[in-house]
């Protein structure tokens, strides 16, 4: 079943356009990360599959028209948009009842199961928590919520990187069960690299890489070449060259893995290298626009 | 999924927790209930005030054996010193919830935005509607609730202690408790509260929390410089002041519709009450469609404004 459908997506906010048909499906039971630099339209995406902004174009969020319908999309759509969302005032106490008295999905004992792993009180506020420990209030609101599309907005800006980790692997462990789908945005790609099933970079409003992981690890290798075969690798092709510890990195998109292997050590990139790559290049570059299926 | 077994306990469990409250009204009812937490001024700066006014009340107890004492008085003289203290007591209660009201308003739909909780809020099944009606029942309803129950919990106290003071002084307290008449008083104040501050100040708090959804900054001054600049520009340009007196005529709270004697206390009980030259009035139903019009105006402007 697809959970989210779009064609044709458009935004635009007065003379800045945030979105420019954007076409984009993502199928139940996938972790999508959504990756792209400072305003790229990575929001703008997520606030109109939310129903926050009105838009252009066809999109369809569980079936429904997510401007039109989201009061009732809301029931089976969850978000944590940004941290640092839930109110200052508010006790941990008072948080878990209000949402256990607005919605009819949410499982209190999931909750307080999640929220006693933890070292928050519950007569605490908002206000004197730290902010990783908002954070897994918020998570523990949300995963106690049975949902069938998770969105999460930049969900572990400003933690540390123990909090960061947890929170993948709570959501990992303790949420994810392949009927579920999760889209995510994040800066910080390395860590969500092994979360992830399908990838998609987004920028200037425009979606330029669309792949799953496996499609990814297949058609991605870098090679770090041994000088005297620079020549040689720089005739394959690379998306893109860096360098490190006084080697060249080179990165290909769709060349044969053994002809690689002649060159240097091969190994698989890191969404952070490729999305440089590709973000790097010029966006009528022909590794720019490939287009993988997402599914 | 939903076999038979595990289907019954769960609504009975619902049914146990919240009994009167249905599945429908329960996002209202949960919405009316966290704006009690956050704005714990609805109810704390009504007691204080209460506090204050009983603590007052103590240094002047002595004056009640006085004024009964003092047979010489006319009756309606010896009324007006015993209940005088009741009026003011109701008075400035009711005008502290009608300060709240007014900030309370101004701030439900425009904090919600500054401090970007708007956005999990909106994470949740609650429409734009149910929570802006939620937060509209809170100067509507809520408020004028709590400040009656106050009101008439502190009159009762004040009565006893002056009736504990009265029967101290050897005294027999009938005439005081036939003077200050506390239940026909509350029912004055009751009928007040419904008329003036429920029905009466309907669209004020429906144009405030407009502007509130509204305003991205000094929603203060947005409620109020708009209808100044409208009575100024009206006196300088067309010598008239029909807005002024539009204004004027809500912020008055309609007294010549309520009841018959304007200018004295509404909790006079020998006053004639006017419930049905009040229904008649045109001003109250057009009050009361500005307010409904705000109020959805508010809810569509919070389904298209985001944090700020």
């Amino acid at each position: 079943m697809t959970v989210i459908e779009a064609r044709g997506l458009r935004k635009a906010f007065g003379k800045t356009i945030a979105l420019d048909g954007v076409d984009l499906r993502v199928e139940e039971g996938r972790i999508l990360g959504l990756i792209g630099p400072n305003g790229a339209g990575k929001t703008t995406a997520l606030d109109a599959v939310l129903g926050l902004i009105p838009y252009e174009g066809n999109l369809k969020v569980l079936g429904r028209d997510p401007w039109k319908e989201r009061d009732l999309l809301m029931r089976d759509v969850c978000f944590i948009a940004d941290v640092a969302v839930l109110p200052r005032w508010i006790k941990v106490s008072e948080a878990v009842d209000y949402v256990a008295g607005v919605h009819p999905r949410f499982d209190r004992a999931k909750a307080e199961v999640f929220l006693a792993k933890t070292t928050i009180r519950h007569t605490s506020k908002v206000r004197e928590l730290s902010k990783g420990m908002v954070a897994q209030l918020h998570l523990a609101l949300v995963m106690a919520i049975d949902a069938r599309l998770l969105v999460l907005d930049e969900p572990t800006l400003g933690l540390d990187i123990l909090y960061r980790k947890q929170f993948y692997d709570s959501l990992l462990n303790d949420y994810f069960d392949r009927t579920r789908t999760i889209v995510v945005t994040t800066h910080q790609v390395e860590e969500v690299q092994h979360v992830l099933t399908d990838l998609m970079f987004i920028n200037r409003g425009r979606i330029v890489l669309n792949c799953s992981m496996e499609e990814f690890e297949t058609r991605y290798a870098e090679v770090t070449v041994r000088p005297e075969q620079l020549a040689a690798a720089r005739a394959l092709k690379p998306i893109h060259e860096r360098q490190a510890l006084g080697r060249s990195v080179l990165l290909f998109d769709r060349v044969d893995r053994q002809k690689l292997a002649a060159l240097g050590e091969v190994r698989t990139p890191g969404i952070a290298d490729l999305f440089v790559a590709v973000m790097g290049n010029n966006p009528g570059n022909p590794a720019g626009q490939a287009q993988g299926a997402a599914q | 999924m939903n076999t038979p077994s595990n289907a019954v306990p769960e609504s009975f469990t619902d049914a146990k927790v919240t009994p009167p409250v249905t599945r429908a009204t329960r996002p209202f009812y949960s919405s009316v209930k966290r704006e009690l937490w956050e704005y714990r001024s609805i109810y704390l700066a009504p007691l204080a005030i209460a506090g204050v006014i009983l603590l007052g009340n103590l240094f002047v107890l002595g004056a009640v054996p006085r004024a009964l004492r003092n047979a010489s008085l006319d009756p309606a003289l010896q009324r007006e010193a015993l209940a005088r203290p009741y009026h003011f007591a109701a008075a400035l209660i009711m005008g502290v919830a009608f300060i709240v009201s007014i900030f309370y308003s101004l701030d439900a739909l425009y904090g919600e935005r500054r401090d970007r909780s708007i956005l999990f809020w909106k994470s949740l099944p609650v429409s734009d509607l149910t929570t802006v009606l939620a937060k509209a029942t809170i100067p509507l309803l809520v408020l004028p609730v709590v400040a009656f129950a106050i009101t008439v919990v502190t009159q009762s106290i004040m009565l006893l202690l002056s009736s504990l003071v009265v029967l101290a002084s050897g005294l027999s307290v009938t005439t005081l408790w036939t003077q200050i008449a506390v239940y026909r008083s509350s029912m004055m104040l009751l009928y007040h509260l419904v008329t003036v501050h429920m029905l009466w100040y309907a669209p004020i708090y429906a144009w405030l929390l407009l502007i509130s959804a509204w305003a991205r900054r000094a929603p203060f001054l947005w409620a109020v410089l708009p209808p100044l600049a409208i009575g100024i520009f009206e006196r300088i340009v067309f010598h008239s002041s029909h807005f002024a007196a539009l204004m004027h005529y809500r912020i008055g709270g309609g007294r010549e519709a309520v009841d018959s004697m304007q200018g004295n206390s509404p909790l006079d009980p020998h006053m004639h009450l006017t419930p049905g030259a009040f229904l008649a009035t045109p001003g109250l139903w057009i009050g009361l469609i500005c307010a409904a019009l705000f109020l959805i105006a508010a809810a569509r402007l919070r389904r298209h404004r985001g944090p700020i």
